[in-house]
């Protein structure tokens, strides 16, 4: 299985404060199911953030897609970006546009012609379950129909990686569930997908995933050794 | 992409207002500048003789002398001995019923208009042969104040209409940074879901050329409207020196054109305050 993320040696450090994340190395196979755990404020969603692009490393190299990401020039993060989907802590949909349009933006954003973005978009409703709330607006929806248009706009462009910061965490227990279905469903179909949680509940639900588990931001596991081989999955 | 809640923005208003007022200045510069030419087109070319002669008999010989010889140059276009009687008048007021002695020395007066672009210095040096004593007025010297004058309110329209461009410019430029700083969040998904710099520019590109235009049309019309009832107003003056400030065809094409120029401008303000902005983040 090749590697998609290769994390080398990584440190982050915001402004001139202690590092947030320290020595941090693993890789990430393609088409791999991995859960991100650690306590609140372990450095979960700060590791997200370098690996969605979101944010350069103050040190250690970071290799994405096959290529040096800490050095890559700006003007080709958005071609990186569009392979990435990102499904926010706190959803960040865009409040004046429509769940419809929420969920276009990715292929707009790629300069799809509209002709070619109905059916993806109508396609995706139907999958998280919202075709008939296609027009409301974010504020309308509920905390689980917000987080559905989040992973709708997150893969509608087919992205090779899936990252998923905290996605239930807003949600009752059986929204979670369907939820982590949506993501097995759609690694099932090749995407890498990784999920940081602090729920652990969630990581026996996907059979093959694997843990990377931070702790005070370093991996606890430094070795990158993983609790199940991805070789384990059907599909890998 | 943008929130367009809001309807008729003020920055509308403020475009509104600045075109309204760059026409206008634009209109003076472009008018002052077609009286200075209109000003130096009818006074270059002219120019009166003086014939001083303490003898009538021999003053009405040298000016008939000078005036066949002027009639007789081809760069004069036309030469004209100024009527005694109109002298008369003239100086009436001045010397009173003496004026009416012929032996009073008034000096004989020859109006001559010059052809284009004709050689004045040749025209003197041909009178100065006849007439060594002869004065010759050039009309343009006596109204190269009014010409300066003319001269400087055309500058300084232009320098309002510059002024007034990096006005607005300045403008457009906090508009975009206040748009930036409004749009925060929504730039930041589009970021993370892989937009260009250049895409989230052309978003308040066309919000803010949208502005530019709307306002541009409002304020262009106002501005023409009231250049119109202006030239009108002039025109019914009917003098020969504000006659000169009515607009050309050429003046109202640039008028009419100014106004895409605006927008044009606050959009390539607008593109290059958002693309600068976005460079300075990830």
């Amino acid at each position: 299985m090749a590697n998609i993320v290769q994390f080398e040696n990584v440190g982050l450090r915001y402004g001139t404060g202690q590092e947030t994340l320290s020595d941090i190395s693993f890789t990430l196979g393609s088409g791999a199911f991995y859960f991100l755990t650690g306590a609140s404020g372990a450095g979960k969603t700060s590791l997200l953030k370098l690996l969605y692009l979101a944010q350069r490393p103050s040190r250690g190299i970071i290799r994405l897609f096959g290529e040096d990401a800490v050095t890559m020039p700006r003007n080709r993060l958005p071609g990186f970006r569009r392979r990435i989907g990102v499904v926010f802590q706190d959803f960040r949909l865009v409040p004046h546009l429509s769940a419809w349009d929420n969920i276009a933006l990715p292929l707009r954003v790629a300069g799809v012609p509209e002709d070619d973005v109905e059916q993806p978009v109508r396609e995706m409703l139907a999958w998280v379950g919202l075709a008939e709330r296609a027009a409301a607006r974010p504020a309308t929806l509920s905390g689980g129909e917000q987080q559905r248009v989040a992973i709708a706009r997150a893969v509608i462009g087919r992205p090779e990686v899936l990252v998923a910061d905290e996605p239930t965490g807003n949600v009752d227990p059986d929204m979670a569930d369907r939820l982590i279905h949506l993501f097995e469903s759609l690694n099932k179909l090749g995407t890498t997908v990784v999920v940081a949680t602090h729920d652990l509940q969630l990581l026996s639900q996907v059979q093959g995933a694997q843990m990377m588990r931070l702790d005070k931001g370093r991996l606890a596991d430094p070795t990158g050794v993983l609790r199940y081989p991805p070789t384990a999955r059907g599909h890998a | 992409m943008l929130d367009e809640a809001g309807g008729l923005r003020a920055m509308t208003w403020v475009m509104a207002i600045m075109l309204f007022l760059t026409l206008l200045a634009a209109a003076l510069g472009l008018g002052t500048r077609q009286s200075a030419n209109a000003l130096e087109r009818q006074l270059a070319g002219r120019l009166t003789v003086q014939l001083v002669e303490g003898s009538p008999a021999s003053r009405d010989a040298l000016a008939a002398r000078t005036l066949a010889a002027l009639r007789k140059l081809p760069a004069v276009r036309r030469a004209t001995a100024v009527d005694r009687g109109q002298l008369t008048r003239l100086l009436e007021p001045w010397l009173g019923s003496a004026v009416g002695d012929a032996d009073l020395p008034v000096p004989a007066m020859i109006d001559v208009d010059l052809a284009a672009g004709a050689d004045l210095d040749g025209v003197v040096a041909a009178v100065k042969r006849i007439s060594p004593t002869s004065r010759i007025d050039r009309h343009q010297r006596w109204m190269s104040p009014v010409s300066g004058f003319l001269d400087t309110l055309t500058w300084l329209a232009l320098a309002l209409v510059v002024l007034m461009l990096a006005a607005t410019a300045a403008v457009v430029v906090l508009a975009a940074r206040a748009g930036l700083e409004t749009h925060r969040a929504t730039i930041e998904v589009m970021h993370m879901l892989g937009s260009t710099d250049l895409q989230v520019a052309r978003l308040f590109q066309r919000r803010i050329a949208l502005d530019a235009a709307i306002g541009g049309i409002a304020g262009g019309a106002a501005a023409l409207m009231v250049l119109a009832v202006l030239g009108a107003r002039l025109a019914a003056l009917g003098s020969q020196l504000l006659g000169g400030l009515m607009l050309g065809v050429g003046d109202w094409i640039v008028l009419v054109l100014l106004p895409f120029g605006f927008v044009l401008l606050a959009t390539l303000a607008a593109r290059a305050t958002i693309v600068g902005a976005l460079r300075r983040s990830l």
